[in-house]
């Protein structure tokens, strides 16, 4: 337990004081809730509604989605994870410690949100903190799980980019953060379906602040934490010491199943 | 146990190319074994399968009892092992990294040993800020910190200064001193040959010489070689008619004679000074060294075994 905690803490400061770290995990969500907060209510006043849970989601998947698969790839082709080997941390350790850690520095981000949008922004407060909270971690867990997996098959720095933004960018355009998904045409509600942003903006919806949605916000909370269990594993599962090391367990497309918690829904509910 | 180290027929590929081919050798409690070879001899694929990095494709390796490609738990526990090319994280201090390796060891951290290293110093420094020096010492500290009874060092001279260089050589020592087994793997045949009890040679993937330094330069067609001045140059007339002398030079005021038979070579000279009535004012017996054995030995075999 000393050494996990030892482990967290340096990862947990290195997010601090690590310049890009810090970009990723606070400057770049807070400078673009900023933004927002001043463009979009000046807009769309109805934005104001959405505005913690978006910039919520939006924060998580930067500080998350973009930044852990870079940060693991570094890690890996430096020879880091050889050194850890040797010394005994295991695979699961390299993998869980900064996922966690960057669930703390979305947690702490979202309470800097939560704080600032309505005397900055009028934004609306939650009705339900607790779901507020709950759908927060659960959301940063589904894209940490993700972020690890990514951060595992890419090859190098560019293909996490490529990854990442494949995720990224269609659940920014498609999830609900930017508009409602209620504004989007039925024909791509489906493709939406297969983003964890969708599940979570339904899930603040739904628990948060006690609106209506699209399917059952429960559902929605469940999706994203069997969402992250599966592509944590899935992760763990194609682990790979370093860049000559040919003893990773299975071929990267199984990565691919990390999505089947989002299809299954999508097909059956 | 004597053996601390054992491999035996140890074969690895990567696909077409054969790295290691039948390696066999032991390390045995508090000794150092030098493995030598040139780029690409399979001395860090060796390593890596005994660290537990590499799977091997075939044969049998133990440490302290540890099979390394199955009990990798255990593993880390009985080696310490300062790689060639590793890392740590670049914000990581000094002090976090000594905290941290000790943490999974499951002990303090080691402080004293950071000051014996001369790192205490840059405790807070972190990783990125501390010169190739200081961090090849780092990774060296971090590997013996959990008292191991085998070490493996991969080129851990490279890039240090001469005074870095004779504080390793120093630690190296005391290591085998207090017991432990030491694996290193070098380019410099100077420091295998002051440092090491046994040297191993490695070459295609291939055991071609082993033995100690000494044993090794004894051997093969490398001569030793004989320096004398006199007063007068009375020996240059006749050096060549020295018994076991292969070939002579002349450096300034020394005569420079190559021999097979440095006993009888010595004896001549000095009695030939003497009946010359020629005072002997220096001479100085230089062995053929590890280095120059080295070069023999794998330029032999690269021309498939013809010189």
């Amino acid at each position: 337990m000393s050494a996990f905690i030892q482990h967290f803490t340096f990862e947990f400061k290195t997010g601090l004081r690590n310049s890009t770290q810090l970009l990723m995990h606070y400057l770049f969500p807070l400078g673009f809730f900023a933004l927002m907060g001043v463009v979009m209510t000046a807009i769309n006043p109805l934005w104001a509604d959405t505005m913690i849970p978006a910039i919520i989601v939006f924060g998580a998947m930067a500080s998350i989605l973009l930044a852990l698969p870079a940060t693991l790839v570094e890690a890996r082709t430096a020879g880091i994870f050889r050194t850890y080997k040797i010394n005994g941390v295991p695979a699961v350790n390299i993998l869980a410690v900064p996922a966690l850690t960057d669930m703390l520095h979305v947690i702490v981000m979202a309470a800097i949100v939560v704080l600032a949008a309505g005397p900055l922004f009028g934004g609306t407060a939650p009705q339900n903190w607790a779901g507020l909270t709950l759908v927060t971690i659960v959301t940063a867990a589904a894209l940490a799980g993700l972020a690890a997996l990514v951060g595992v098959i890419a090859q190098n720095t560019g293909a996490t980019v490529l990854w990442s933004q494949l995720i990224f960018l269609p659940s920014i355009l498609l999830g609900g953060v930017m508009m409602p998904l209620s504004a989007l045409p039925a024909s791509i509600l489906p493709i939406s379906r297969l983003f964890p942003a969708t599940y979570a903006m339904q899930a603040f919806d739904g628990l948060a602040y006690g609106r209506e949605t699209l399917f059952s916000p429960w559902l929605a909370v469940a999706v994203l934490a069997v969402g992250a269990v599966v592509a944590f594993a899935l992760a763990v599962y194609l682990f790979n010491w370093d860049e000559r090391n040919n003893t990773r367990r299975g071929h990267p497309a199984l990565a691919l199943l990390a999505l089947a918690p989002y299809a299954i829904t999508l097909l059956f509910a | 146990m004597d053996q601390s180290i054992t491999v035996e027929n140890l074969h690895k590929s990567y696909g077409e190319v054969q790295a290691v081919r039948g390696v066999s050798f032991s390390v045995n409690r508090g000794e150092i074994l030098g493995l030598l070879g040139p780029n690409g001899a399979g001395k860090t694929t060796t390593l890596e399968c005994l660290e537990g990095l590499r799977q091997p494709d075939q044969g049998q390796l133990a440490i302290m009892g540890v099979d390394p490609t199955r009990d990798g738990t255990h593993l880390c526990d009985v080696i310490g092992v300062q790689l060639q090319t590793s890392g740590l994280p670049p914000d990581m201090t000094v002090t976090e990294a000594m905290r941290f390796i000790c943490a999974y060891h499951g002990l303090a951290p080691r402080t004293d040993l950071l000051a014996r290293m001369g790192l205490a110093e840059h405790a807070a420094q972190t990783y990125a800020h501390l010169s190739t020096g200081q961090q090849r010492r780092l990774a060296l500290t971090l590997a013996i910190a959990h008292r191991p009874p085998v070490v493996i060092l991969d080129e851990p001279t490279a890039g240090l200064d001469v005074a870095s260089r004779t504080e390793l050589h120093q630690l190296m020592q005391e290591l085998r001193n207090e017991g432990t087994a030491v694996l290193l793997a070098t380019h410099d045949m100077a420091e295998a040959e002051k440092m090491t009890d046994r040297v191993a040679i490695l070459l295609q993937g291939q055991i071609v010489a082993s033995g100690t330094p000494k044993e090794i330069t004894a051997t093969g067609s490398a001569y030793t070689k004989v320096s004398v001045r006199s007063e007068t140059d009375s020996l240059k007339a006749r050096s060549d008619a020295l018994p076991g002398v292969v070939r002579t030079a002349f450096d300034e005021d020394y005569v420079i004679l190559w021999t097979t038979d440095i006993a009888a070579t010595v004896t001549a000279v000095l009695a030939g000074l003497q009946a010359a009535n020629d005072p002997l004012v220096d001479l100085r017996v230089e062995r053929p060294t590890l280095e120059e054995r080295f070069l023999e030995i794998t330029h032999f075999e690269r021309n498939g075994g013809t010189a």
